[in-house]
């Protein structure tokens, strides 16, 4: 009898998880679809041609590949040049960011010292204040740069160079950073303390044990923040279109792609200015899907092992 | 003996004051000054000039004008609050659900989460904001809301023979049409949150399993409580995304109005507003949360 009962209930805890498992099944692939959408609509679209879009036979699958779009959009973006300095710029920041804030994010982690929580509530404070806000002011100061006040009158423009973006990287303040220096100080926080003291007694300073003994050490972190400083560096057309707005670099030249067209051929159609648009975004986002599946792994179990958590 | 100590003391002060110098440094020149600059220009009318600008004195005008006079102020910032209102609990209670399903043991499991994080990767900047406008995607978004099994109008017929109270009802089918848009926010949130189940202690389930708690009570005494912090840093985290985001439209207003000839000092009065609006929604949504969480200690 007792027997009896408990094989019943085995049964139907097997039927329960197997149920959930189902379930479960069907809600990831659910969202993965939601997820996965704008880019089923984006690379067919851009093989095709203007009148497939009015052919209710054409959906998502096109008739024939039409590489055309790609040959357009791959001129009037000038890619390879835009491509190559997007690369370049992206490379230059992400790579000071990611050492300005692993530096500072130390500082944080481990020291004592007055006004320190005054000063990490600053860093929070440049995450809470939109960029719209210090956009002007910002815009200004890199045009007429005077070095707040240490050079003559008019200054100079550093206004389509890498200084903005190298300047506000060097101190941690460029966009999202943040964040960035919030998530190493608290990897760095996680670290046990033991490392450090030994590296003391053998008579290293804070930066050789920094250096030699941290920064080893920390690499699931600095792996997440490099891919986050990269791909928002990447992808950003905010600071990028302000600090250099005639640069030819993806975002902007992405931006205008359909414009450029238009100035050429003088009239063009929403449908035909939509596939240019997805054609580009495709472009635009190969790259970062390429880095992506190759630094995946490292990502997801970085985040994992360091919290980002508070 | 303890001048040694105070000297090893001060030495560390110097060395963290040394490693976050830079960012002192920064903080005063790239933010706080320009923050206190465009509250200066918010009360100017700032003319470039060449060589440099001049800031004619006018009081509170630009925020008159911001308020009073541009059309689309107004209506551009009722709708951005209303919306971060509506969506930072929907991201939140999402990111939840999603971080727990993706920590469980499954097949593909890898897989699910290379494509629950590719919102972090391509849902940020020039792709959101192209994405928004496109063409295509409007059209098939009409096409679905009009035909789709899933549409909030469906759903909003059904659940109203329920007789569900009419405010439920539309948040449940705004929130029905937003799905695509709540889960592509969701990625650093799903990210902070199952790296918060990863640290929990697995001891604390093994306890709770030789007690014969269920999978269900778990959740509800070990699960909520321990990820209680992570839900108002989750919140705040998302309303700042949503403010900050560059498809916020009224993030380009801003933008237009400073660069489309509206002038600087209407586009920092506007940005002066929307600071304060967003400090007063994080205060409140801090104090709110903070009394449902659960601190160890």
């Amino acid at each position: 009898m007792a027997q009896g009962d408990l094989k019943r209930k085995m049964f139907v805890g097997k039927v329960a998880s197997g149920f959930w498992s189902l379930i479960r099944g069907v809600i990831i692939l659910g969202i993965c679809y939601v997820i996965l959408y704008p880019l089923i609509v984006k690379i067919p679209s851009s093989f095709m041609r203007e009148v497939d879009m009015f052919d209710k036979t054409v959906q998502f699958v096109p008739r024939v590949l039409h590489w055309e779009n790609y040959k357009v959009v791959w001129e009037h973006m000038k890619y390879p040049t835009a491509f190559w300095n997007s690369l370049k710029l992206t490379l230059v920041v992400s790579t000071i960011q990611l050492a300005a804030c692993t530096f500072i994010g130390y500082g944080f982690a481990r020291f004592k010292f007055w006004g320190q929580s005054v000063l990490f509530a600053a860093v929070v404070f440049t995450l809470v204040v939109p960029p719209q806000m210090i956009m002007i002011p910002l815009y200004l100061n890199f045009r007429y740069f005077t070095f707040f006040g240490l050079l003559p009158e008019p200054g100079i423009n550093l206004l389509g160079s890498y200084w903005p973006f190298v300047l506000t990287a060097l101190t941690g303040t460029g966009l999202r950073n943040g964040l960035f220096i919030y998530i190493m100080r608290q990897f760095f926080r996680g670290m046990p303390k033991g490392l450090e003291e030994a590296a003391y007694i053998d008579g290293a300073g804070p930066i050789r044990t920094f250096l030699r003994v941290m920064l080893p050490n920390a690499k699931p972190a600095m792996i997440t923040v490099f891919l986050f400083a990269f791909v928002w560096q990447w992808n950003d057309y905010f600071f990028t279109s302000i600090y250099m707005g005639n640069a030819e670099v993806l975002p902007v030249m992405l931006e205008g792609v359909a414009f450029d067209v238009m100035k050429t051929a003088n009239y063009i159609s929403d449908n035909y200015r939509s596939i240019l648009n997805n054609t580009g975004m495709v472009l635009f986002i190969a790259p970062l899907l390429i880095l992506y599946t190759v630094l995946q792994r490292y990502f997801i179990e970085g985040v994992e092992r360091t919290g980002i958590v508070g | 003996m303890s001048r040694f100590r105070l000297s090893k003391r001060r030495r560390e002060a110097l060395t963290g004051v040394f490693f976050t110098l830079p960012f002192a440094i920064g903080f005063v020149l790239f933010f706080l000054y320009p923050f206190l600059q465009s509250i200066r220009f918010s009360l100017n009318h700032l003319q470039i000039v060449s060589g440099g600008y001049v800031l004619d004195y006018v009081g509170l005008e630009n925020y008159r004008n911001a308020l009073l006079v541009n059309a689309d102020f107004v209506p551009v910032f009722v709708e951005a609050l209303g919306r971060i209102i509506t969506d930072v609990p929907l991201v939140v209670i999402f990111s939840f659900f999603a971080a727990n399903l993706l920590n469980q043991e499954f097949r593909g499991r890898t897989a699910a989460r290379v494509i629950f994080f590719l919102p972090v990767i391509l849902g940020a900047g020039i792709i959101l904001q192209m994405e928004q406008s496109d063409y295509i995607m409007t059209q098939l978004r009409v096409a679905s809301t009009e035909g789709g099994i899933l549409s909030g109008a469906v759903l909003r017929e059904f659940l109203y023979e329920l007789r569900i109270p009419e405010a439920t009802l539309d948040y449940v089918t705004a929130a029905v049409d937003r799905i695509p848009e709540i889960i592509r926010a969701s990625g650093v949130q799903i990210l902070i949150f199952l790296a918060g189940l990863q640290s929990i202690p697995r001891s604390l389930y093994e306890a709770a399993d030789v007690e014969g708690f269920t999978a269900w009570e778990c959740f509800w005494i070990i699960t909520l409580p321990m990820l209680s912090p992570l839900i108002l840093t989750n919140a705040i985290y998302t309303i700042i995304d949503s403010f900050t985001v560059m498809s916020n439209p009224l993030v380009q207003l801003v933008r237009s109005t400073a660069f489309g000839g509206g002038g600087f000092g209407l586009s920092s009065a506007m940005g002066v507003l929307y600071f304060l609006a967003i400090s007063v929604i994080l205060l409140a949504a801090g104090a709110i949360i903070s009394r449902f969480v659960f601190y160890e200690e």
